[in-house]
This record gives C-alpha cells, structure tokens and sequence, in this order.
C-alpha cells in the first residue's frame, strides 16, 4: 500500500534541551488507521505537532504525499486535519462560524452544504448557533472534529480523541473515525487508552521516551509478542503439583481445582503435548481447557517497562 | 498568496470587534467626548488661541492620535494574544498560511477597527467644537499609516507577550505618556527651553504634529520630518515583526 506520510530519522530537542523525539523513522499508509501508543511525555503530540507544522522539528524529514512539510508547506497542510488533545476553542464563538472560519483558513472558498453535512454527521447541527461555552465537553471534542474536517482532509491527526469523554461517546467516536477512513480518509491517532487502539486502529506505534519501540499491526503484534496462557479445569482439587509436572513453571489456580501454563504461541514447540502427555500419566483427571491471549495491553506495559 | 486565509482572519477578528462593540467602539467614543467636553467646552473657553485656532479644535488632532495609537496597539495585540491564551493560534499554525497572510489578516483588521473608531472620533468631535481640516487627503493617509504602523507595532507586542500583564504594559506605561507629554494638549512652544529639547526625543512628537498640520497647516515640526518619522516607525515594526515570526517566537516551539 502507498505511503501518504514518511518520517525520517525525525528528532525534536527543545529549548530546555529535553529531547522529546530520537531519530524517528515511521511511514504511514494511505487510508489506513494507525494508533500511536505511548505514556504520558513519550513524544506522541510533539511528532504530529511537528508533521502539522505547530513545531520546528530539530533534525530529520517528513513527507506528507510526497511533499516537504518545511518546503512545500501549503501543499502538505492543506492535506493534513488536527484535532488537538486540549479543547482549544474560542468559548464566545458560535459554531457554525467557528467551522467555517477554520475551511477559509485553509484556503478553501465558503460551502456553507458541505458545513452542514459535516455538523449533521457530527450531531452537532442543532448547536449549529450556539456559542461554544454552551456546548458540553463531548460536543467541543466534536466541533474540534468538524474543523478538522471542514477543508476535506485526506489525513486526519487525532490527538487523544477520547480523553475525558465518557463510554458511550467514545463509541460513537470510534463509529465516527471508522466512517472517515472508510471514505478515504488517513486517520493517525494518539492514544494512551489501549483498548481504543485494539477497537480501531490496523496498526499500532509504540513510542516511548522519544523512541519508537515497535510498529506492527495490531493482531500480528498481540501474537507474536503476547503470550498465551493454557487454563486447565482439574476434576479433583490437588495440594501441590506433582514432582513431574515441577519442570512447566505450573500455576496452581482456584484453590487447586486450576492450573495455568504461560507458552508461546509462535514457537514450534509449545509444550502443550507433553504437557497433557505427563498430566496423564500421574493421573490427574481434566474437566476443561481453555485458552488466553494477553491483551495489547500486557504487552504494551512490557514494552515500556523494558524501555 | 492564500486570500481566503486573509479574508476569514479578517473577517474573524471584525467579528470579535461586533461581539465586544461596547468595549471596541463605545468606550474610546464615551472616553474622548470627555475630554472634549472638559478640555475642549470647559477649560478650552478660557484659554486663548494657539496656531490661529481655537483649544477645543487644537487638542482635535492629539486627541485623535492619542485614540488611534492606544486602539491600534491593544485591538492587534489582543487579537494575537487571544488565540494563544486560549491555544486556539494551534489551526492558524497548522493552516497552509504563510507569516505574510497572518499578518495581513490580523493587522489589517486592527487596523480596521481604529479607523473606524477614528472617523467615529472625528465626528463626535464635530459636535464639541469647530471642526476644519485644510488637507483632508494627508489627513486620511495619516490616519490610515498611523492606524497600520501602530497595529503591527501592537501585533509584536501580543506576540511576545506571554501574560495580560506584558500585554497592558507598552500600552499604558509608555504609549500613554508618550502622548500626553507628546503635545497633544498643547504646543510643545509652551514648555520650557529644556523640556522642548527633551520633547524631540519623544516619537510620538512627530507623530502628533504631523495630524495637527494636516488640520490647520501649522504645527511645530516640518510636515516631512513626521511622516518620514512615520514611515521610519512602520519599517522598524514590519522589521520586527518579520524577525519574531521568522524565529517562531512566542507562537512557536
């Protein structure tokens, strides 16, 4: 798939002399939705600050469709949607000119039809008058949305687009986002909420302290680098484990009538055979087996702490 | 050059002066009838003539000035300073809007608004006093220069400003004395030999003098001397306004 946005070997130092970005490489495929994950102060708003054009980068380059976000600043700005992680509104402005205000910013003439559109598919379009402070937070994160849409995007940053919206707004959210890249649209979004990245993005970034630890998509990195644990239901309670089954690391679970054994999924050998093979033979009985994938989750918090 | 970038600027920022009209247009008009009527009717009455024209009708030109110069300065610093309080400058920056446009469309509109407060000056004053201007076009280009040179001088202000305090100082510690002790209510003729001396120094002198001869063709400096001075201004501001956008100061990290 084509790229629509190339970072490389992008650094940030600011004037503090914190060093917010390290040498990141990272290309973005067209009409793709790829979440970047991170703690607090990873780096995640200051590189879409950077690709937006709200921050000077230090060092490295970053194409948006081919074009120099420094050179051809127009041309990759005119492309690029910011919804901003604060909700940076003018409070004593109304909406509909609000909106409007950030499509003639963008060089794009007035179309009041396709304002509406935008508000009505953002359920915004009974506020369409109201001042901003009449608004409540949920409906500011979506008329940040609407500007951000408003001269027709063809790649949309979403920086924390659910912070501090409750769940069911967060669902409508993510319908929202889905639909944008449906229609063609490059979501990139930061998020330090797992569980958005696992609900819509196809593929995920993991920055941490300015690095990019990981790029993969979302289920091949949940299997190649999440365990899998095998629970085994026992039919009979034990006391301890059986000296033969000692060499498995065995977890006994639910005052004995469980046991759990962690293996990798992607290995040849995963020892569940053998496994089975000795339970069997020092006659335990089994009632069930089931088995659980660790979430993105598991494996995110390992990144970070190994970083 | 992106016009519909410099249009929704400009329109955006006149919609802020509709918003805040008493604020905008209400309070200079109500602040320098005041001074008309206690300058100008009362006290004006028992002061003799200077240049040949009444005190009510000397002080037109200061006073005009005095309105021009504090709306300029504080119309586009606020209007540049607003969004970055509130973080809202965020889609300006990350608008395909070169400096030049931002500039355009921000100082355009200050300046603008302090047209029209000055015209809207002039007029109240016409009801205070006898009102003669002897060369209305130098006037109008004086009015419309001063508006522009001060606005951008106003825009730096609001971009290096980082609290509202830095925003009223320039404003109120150096342009308002700058005026008042600038000959805006009187001829600098009137003072003592050193403080004439001293009034050189002051900018806004010229400034003054300029708008005063474009009304009565008399004022205390050359005609040329203050426009020049005028123009030296506005290409000191553009000068330093291209230096701090250029770097990224005060909007950009």
């Amino acid at each position: 798939m084509q790229n629509i946005v190339s970072i490389k070997k992008l650094s940030k130092i600011y004037d503090n002399n914190f060093q917010a970005l390290n040498n990141i490489t990272l290309d973005i495929k067209k009409n793709e939705i790829i979440a970047l994950l991170g703690p607090n102060g990873a780096g995640k708003t200051t590189m879409i600050s950077i690709i937006c054009g709200i921050v000077i980068p230090s060092s490295g380059s970053v194409t948006v469709d081919n074009f120099d976000i420094l050179k051809d600043y127009r041309r990759t700005r005119s492309l690029i949607g910011l919804v901003p992680q604060e909700l940076s509104l003018e409070q004593f402005e109304y909406v509909f000119n609000n909106v409007s205000y950030t499509r003639g910013l963008y060089g794009k003439a007035p179309n009041p039809s396709l304002i509406e559109k935008i508000l009505k598919d953002l359920s915004l379009w009974d506020k369409r008058n109201s001042r901003i402070n009449e608004l409540s937070g949920g409906m500011k994160r979506r008329v940040l949305i609407a500007k951000a849409l408003s001269h027709e995007p063809s790649v949309l940053f979403l920086d924390e687009p659910s912070a501090g919206v409750d769940v069911e707004l967060r669902q409508e959210m993510w319908q929202v986002i889905k639909d944008l890249r449906n229609s063609g649209v490059t979501i990139i979004l930061t998020t330090h909420y797992i569980e958005e990245a696992e609900a819509i993005a196809d593929r995920v970034a993991v920055i941490n302290k300015g690095e990019l630890l990981v790029v993969d998509n979302t289920s091949d990195l949940v299997r190649s680098m999440g365990q899998k644990t095998l629970v085994i239901e026992l039919h009979e309670a034990i006391q301890t484990l059986p000296a033969q089954l000692e060499s498995y690391n065995l977890t006994v679970l639910n005052n004995g009538l469980s046991i759990s054994y962690n293996y990798d999924s992607s290995s040849k050998q995963t020892g569940i055979t053998s496994l089975l093979q000795d339970m069997k033979e020092t006659g335990l009985k089994l009632k069930d087996l089931k088995t659980e994938q660790s979430s993105l989750e598991n494996i995110f918090v390992e990144l970070v702490r190994e970083n | 050059m992106n016009f519909y970038a410099i249009r929704a600027i400009y329109l955006h920022e006149m919609d802020r002066m509709r918003r805040t009209i008493g604020q905008s247009i209400l309070s200079p008009v109500i602040s320098t009838s005041l001074y008309f009527i206690v300058f100008g009717s009362v006290i004006g009455s028992m002061i003799p003539e200077l240049d040949g024209v009444s005190y009510g009708s000397f002080i037109v030109p200061g006073l005009l000035m005095l309105t021009l110069l504090t709306q300029s300065i504080s119309n586009s610093a606020f209007g540049i300073f607003f969004p970055k309080f509130t973080g809202s400058i965020y889609e300006v920056l990350a608008a395909p809007v070169s400096s030049l446009e931002i500039i355009i469309g921000f100082v355009g509109a200050s300046a603008t608004k302090s047209l029209i407060v000055g015209i809207i000056i002039l007029l109240t004053a016409s009801f205070f006093v006898e009102l003669k201007i002897q060369y209305p076009l130098l006037m109008l280009f004086l009015l419309i220069l001063t508006c522009l040179t001060f606005s951008l001088f106003g825009f730096l202000i609001g971009l290096l400003s980082n609290n509202f305090e830095q925003l009223q100082v320039v404003p109120l510690i150096i342009i308002t004395p700058l005026v008042f002790l600038g000959g805006s209510l009187y001829t600098i003729e009137m003072l003592p030999e050193f403080w004439q001396k001293v009034s050189y120094f002051n900018p806004v002198v010229y400034l003054i003098n300029g708008m005063r001869w474009s009304f009565y063709g008399a004022s205390d400096i050359n005609i040329f001397i203050s426009v020049v001075s005028l123009v030296g201004f506005l290409v000191a501001c553009i000068v330093g306004v291209a230096i701090v956008i250029s770097k990224g100061y005060g909007v950009k990290n």
